[in-house]
């Protein structure tokens, strides 16, 4: 059987990572900001499965659970969060949101 | 994980992940996030984590995806017309990035990354020995969990509901 390098299995992460970061700063529509948060947060768990393969440890895996859970429960609030926000200012690109700013 | 898998898995998730940034309607961002984590959980399977890839297919890919989709369509999102965003921010984006890159690329090149392989114990990545983790060292971190998931239905319930007040005389309300 052959083994991936770790190395490329944890620059494949960087670079999911490193896309998501992009999209959080470039984009300015709200819901695909949150998207591109969800693409890092799979970009971790990539990393922490491919460890836990080389370790041959389970635990990372139920780190992937949890990170899976909290996923869950940031997507639900966080589109909550925008819906009320759209109700409320008719719009979810994040420049026209400046009711907080200095 | 025979190396052309990965290299087609990576190549699909990587381009998915840029038509994230890049598409203008968010319909199309949705659907290549799906493409990239569909991705990512054949390679979770493909890594001996079977029981978290098909986790990610049915919760991420399935459930979350599918709220994302209710949420456009209720807002009702187009294709964003005209520039998104100024041109610096695209500029200290794209600089920021690559000083990401350039960190990211420095850790993965430090010797310490070669760890040797030690080989799996039985049942690794099944759901037994997933569930026995959870229900004994993890225990805590699970019953906390519980409680977030929890906290989060009513959280998205309180702010998603519309106050009593504006229910009759909201002016462009989404009813």
């Amino acid at each position: 059987m052959t083994f991936i390098p770790l190395t490329w299995l944890l620059g494949l992460s960087a670079a999911l990572f490193a896309i998501g970061v992009a999209g959080v700063i470039v984009r300015r529509n709200i819901l695909v900001m949150f998207m591109s948060i969800e693409l890092m947060l799979n970009a971790v768990n990539l990393a922490f499965i491919a460890l836990a393969h080389r370790l041959g440890s389970m635990d990372g895996q139920v780190i992937v659970f949890f990170v899976m859970t909290v996923a869950a429960a940031e997507a639900a609030v966080g589109l909550g969060i925008i819906i009320s926000i759209f109700r409320n200012r008719e719009t979810v690109h994040a420049d026209d949101l400046t009711l907080l700013r200095w | 994980m025979a190396i052309w898998l990965f290299v087609f898995l990576a190549v699909i998730s990587i381009v998915s992940a840029l038509g994230v940034v890049i598409q203008r309607n968010p319909v199309h961002c949705l659907l290549a996030l799906v493409l990239t984590l569909l991705a990512l959980a054949v390679m979770f399977i493909a890594l001996d984590a079977t029981v978290v890839g098909f986790l990610q297919i049915i919760v991420y890919a399935g459930a979350i995806m599918v709220l994302f989709l209710f949420v456009i369509w209720l807002l009702n999102l187009q294709a964003e017309t005209g520039p998104t965003g100024g041109l610096a921010l695209k500029f200290f984006g794209t600089i920021a990035t690559a000083a990401l890159v350039a960190e990211l690329w420095m850790f993965l090149l430090r010797p310490h990354l070669k760890i040797k392989y030690v080989g799996e114990a039985a049942g690794y990545g099944s759901l037994s020995v997933l569930a026995q983790k959870l229900f004994t060292d993890y225990l805590v971190a699970f019953e906390a969990t519980s409680i977030l998931l929890l906290a989060a239905i009513v959280g998205a319930v309180a702010l998603a509901r519309r106050p009593p007040t504006q229910r009759e005389s909201a002016p462009g309300s989404l009813s």
